[in-house]
């Protein structure tokens, strides 16, 4: 950790990971929120593409996580006050639990209904239990469950994004928006 | 240009909002609105359209029986295999559909939401079965629903609702109120084929005794890609006589299921038939001429009454189809899986927190 250098913005594929993910997650949960009420006739595709794109975002998550063991990290703000640090930690946190749990938990869901996951018709995962009612009660709950709790933290995300960019006027929004000091 | 440049510059430098305020703004603003884009969109998106939640609620009634289907509630599990002859190999890939014995676990139902509704009294009879190949391989499982009536009475979801809404008992009377059934007929002409078929049918004294439909069209897809649409239906096919239901028993047909597999099993004739290009696939309130070709793809054989738990932890969804099948785009179809899903979620969450069977 110590070995880090600190740098001030985040590099571009750090950034690209992030705001790919950004807005395939926050697609699939305007997908899924509406697939599950939906009686329509693309809501058998919606599924089958939720559940691909699920397991895409897995793979992502590893992605990301791996890159963010290796890459350093702007620091926050001294100046910032340690409620402040503290809400920022857990929320982010909580964040990558949510990124983690909700593949697995759609995973897991669809194991216990006896299903497996077929991911862009180019290959099937596995099954990782074998069919029952109430895994499939707990796992269908938590996925939705999971689902609400991130769209709240990502509206807790946004705001104190927008908060560093426009209140605070600090470089935290900057460091994800460039590569470095914008001109003007 | 010069001008418009100024006069802009002009413009911002007379903007009554000092900057930090506009920042607020921003900040407090931006949220809201990207909240209320979205739940505009979702309020596009389901405009005219029934939810599979609105269409649970009203098909499991005002107090719903936990733990149980809230559709086809009471029913038998039974076990079976399927034999089947390979002789739609050239059509479809699907390896159940090749030579071979292929196991599955199913369950005879009646329709409606009461679990312990008289068997009798109850206007449809369903067979569900989930069937998989002998090695139980990857992506080869299919799931079916299937109904007595061969077509459905409407084309979409939204009409099947308003069905439902129709035969509903009135709140006041208790009662089904005929003159709105009446009315709901008459402004579906695309019923006919339905109550044509409602009028010549006379239910047998068997769930063995019966025709199952598998209600909607699929396709069959062989290696080469060639898609060919098809309905398929069970024919009763065992020889010897079923034995006398006991009428006054609520029971009376499950009773008997029990009693014909305590000594031996049941067979239907496994029955597919083949779409020309005259066929709409994607409505099911049609019935296909009769001279379309049918070939039967093998006999399915239930072999044993099973435990109900055997069945409980299934969701006999149509849209679970093998590889080398594929779904029309029905609208009913379509909406079944979502509905069922629903259903099912329902009663996962009752017997997970109050122990329902």
């Amino acid at each position: 950790m110590t070995e880090r250098k600190a740098i001030k913005y985040y590099p571009t594929r750090s950034r690209l990971l992030h705001w790919s993910m950004a807005i395939l997650i926050i697609s699939m949960l305007l997908v899924g929120l509406s697939m599950v009420k939906s009686l329509a006739v693309w809501q058998p595709v919606a599924l089958s593409l939720h559940k691909s794109f699920g397991v895409l975002l897995l793979l992502l998550l590893v992605i990301r996580l791996v890159n963010k063991y290796l890459t350093p990290r702007p620091r926050l703000p001294k100046k910032m006050p340690d409620l402040q640090k503290r809400v920022a930690r857990l929320s982010h946190f909580t964040l990558y639990a949510a990124m983690l749990l909700m593949p697995l938990s759609g995973w897991l869901m669809q194991s216990a209904d006896g299903r497996s996951v077929n991911v862009f018709g180019w290959f099937t995962l596995p099954q990782l239990l074998d069919a029952n009612i109430k895994a499939y009660a707990i796992f269908r709950e938590l996925h939705a469950w999971i689902a609400w709790l991130l769209i709240l933290t990502i509206a807790l995300h946004v705001l104190g994004a927008l908060y560093h960019g426009l209140i605070r006027q600090d470089r935290v929004l900057a460091s994800m928006l460039y590569s470095k000091k914008p001109k003007g | 240009m010069k001008k418009r440049q100024e006069k802009a510059a002009n413009l911002r430098f007379k903007s009554k909002i000092p900057e930090k305020q506009a920042r607020l703004i921003g900040f407090i603003i931006v949220l809201p609105v990207f909240f209320f884009l979205f739940y505009k969109i979702f309020a596009y998106v389901d405009r005219n359209t029934v939810s599979a939640q609105q269409f649970v609620d009203l098909q499991q009634g005002k107090i719903p029986h936990a733990g149980f289907r809230r559709a086809h509630a009471k029913g038998s599990c039974i076990t079976g295999v399927f034999e089947s002859n390979g002789a739609l190999s050239t059509y479809t890939s699907a390896t159940v559909l090749q030579t071979g014995t292929h196991p599955f676990v199913g369950r005879f139902s009646i329709s409606g939401n009461d679990p312990s509704a008289p068997d009798l009294q109850s206007p449809v009879r369903s067979l569900a079965l989930s069937m998989s190949d002998s090695g139980n391989s990857q992506n080869s499982e299919w799931r079916m629903a299937m109904n007595t009536p061969p077509v459905m009475p409407v084309a979409t979801p939204e009409a099947f609702y308003a069905q439902l809404t129709a035969m509903a008992p009135d709140p006041e009377t208790k009662q089904a109120n005929p003159q709105r059934i009446q009315q709901f007929f008459k402004d579906h002409p695309e019923t006919s084929a339905f109550l044509d078929w409602k009028q010549s049918y006379v239910p047998s004294n068997s769930f063995a005794a019966e025709t199952y439909h598998s209600i909607n069209a699929f396709y069959l897809l062989n290696k080469e890609g060639d898609k060919r649409a098809f309905r398929w239906r069970l024919e009763p096919s065992s020889a010897e006589q079923f034995p006398e239901l006991d009428t006054a028993k609520p029971d009376a047909l499950q009773a008997q299921l029990i009693e014909i597999l305590s000594t031996g099993d049941i067979r239907f004739n496994f029955l597919v038939t083949l779409a020309e290009a005259t066929d709409d696939e994607n409505n099911p309130t049609i019935l296909w001429p009769p001279e379309r070709t049918s070939i039967s793809a093998g006999q399915i054989v239930i072999q044993r009454h099973a435990e109900q738990g055997m069945c409980q932890d299934r969701n006999f969804d149509p849209l679970v189809l093998p590889q080398g099948v594929e779904p029309s785009a029905d609208p009913i179809l379509r909406a079944r899986s979502a509905a069922y899903a629903e259903s099912f979620r329902r009663r996962a969450s009752d017997v997970l927190f109050e122990g329902g069977r």
